[in-house]
């Protein structure tokens, strides 16, 4: 077993699982908006700002961010530990990585707190 | 025919580089094996591995024209549009991913660290009964599929979750070796079988790309043995 260990779920079952949640979830978000885009007809700033601020859809916008977050996470922490290793970068590997992974996880968080403003500040 | 080798000797060569070889086929659809006899004949340096030549002991393992294969039971006319007739040359290097040794002699040392990772026997702690442990027909059709393995290491070393990670990913050879005890009803070390699997990267770099299921010279099916592992994790995970 490998023990250490910095992705999401701190086990490969939990990434596993947060990964094709989290892919459920923007599925099912995308088909619904695609589906509330086709039946809504003529859409005006009223009618949109109405719908984005119910209570349903800040849940769901919500949702969406921290999806699209964990996704985000999980297959970009693949990807890092995949190709930023020993084999393309030597002995600099591990810090090559770590910058690449402090990078990342920085524009994530970024982009949650900078969405959940959004989502909520109610401006 | 043309035939190009990789050739690599790490004693008197800097690099790696292609040979260029003619071989007179005369027409006939020979094994690749056949071919390496042939150029064999030629230049008595080229080494490659071979040994049953019938595809049961896993020697010849190499990467014909880009795809994996063993050499011994791979025809001309299988490894690539055109081969046989001569249009293309046939193109033989070393199993990818894996160091080498010398020419097409590839060091399987990481493949078979994984494959020990596995403990790839019987474990079961209860007392051995008097003659030995019985299997319904059912019980034991359930390892059919994955008992047949010969570790030629042709899928693990066409999987690139195996070429990035060799040391932490087990490959879908050691994987498939791996069911085919949690799939024994006479193993009954499931649980601690299971608990070595659960972290990112023993089982779970699968990305399901099937390329150990086109090239396994055995037809089996790696990626399906790796997904009922995945359920039996989750099944115990949550």
């Amino acid at each position: 077993m490998v023990t250490p260990v910095t992705s999401l779920g701190r086990n490969g079952l939990y990434d596993w699982l947060i990964q094709r949640v989290s892919a459920v979830i923007i599925g099912v978000y995308l088909i619904g908006m695609l589906g509330y885009l086709m039946v809504s007809g003529d859409l005006d700033y009223g009618s949109w700002k109405s719908f984005m601020g119910s209570i349903c859809m800040q849940i769901a916008n919500t949702l969406l961010v921290i999806a699209v977050a964990a996704h985000t996470w999980v297959g970009l922490w693949g990807v890092t530990t995949d190709y930023l290793t020993s084999l393309t970068f030597g002995k600099a590997a591990t810090g090559v990585r770590l910058i690449a992974q402090v990078a990342i996880a920085l524009a994530l968080v970024v982009y949650l707190l900078w969405g959940l403003v959004l989502i909520w500040g109610g401006a | 025919m043309k035939v190009s080798i990789y050739r690599y000797n790490p004693e008197t060569d800097r690099e790696p580089s292609m040979k260029e070889y003619e071989v007179d086929t005369q027409g006939k659809d020979l094994m690749v094996l056949d071919i390496l006899a042939l150029v064999k004949e030629q230049d008595q340096s080229m080494a490659y591995r071979r040994s049953c030549r019938e595809g049961v002991c896993g020697s010849d393992g190499m990467n014909m024209n880009g795809k994996n294969g063993l050499a011994c039971i791979t025809p001309l006319s299988q490894v690539a549009p055109g081969v046989l007739e001569g249009k293309k040359p046939l193109i033989l290097r070393p199993l990818p991913g894996l160091p080498v040794i010398r020419d097409l002699v590839v060091d399987m040392g990481m493949f078979y660290n994984q494959y020990e990772k596995v403990q790839p026997y019987l474990q079961n702690n209860t007392p051995a009964p008097a003659i030995e442990r019985l299997q319904s027909p059912e019980e034991r059709a359930k390892i059919d599929g994955l008992y047949e393995c010969i570790l030629c290491a042709c899928c693990s070393t066409s999987c690139p979750s195996f070429w990035w990670n060799p040391d932490k990913f087990l490959g879908p050879a050691a994987l498939l070796q791996s069911y085919r005890f949690l799939a024994d009803s006479r193993d009954n070390a499931t649980e601690e079988r299971l608990s070595k699997l659960d972290d990112p990267f023993s089982l779970f770099r699968c990305h399901g790309i099937m390329n150990c299921v086109s090239v396994c010279p055995k037809g089996l099916n790696p990626t399906r043995a790796i997904g009922h592992i995945r359920s039996m994790l989750l099944e115990r995970g949550i």
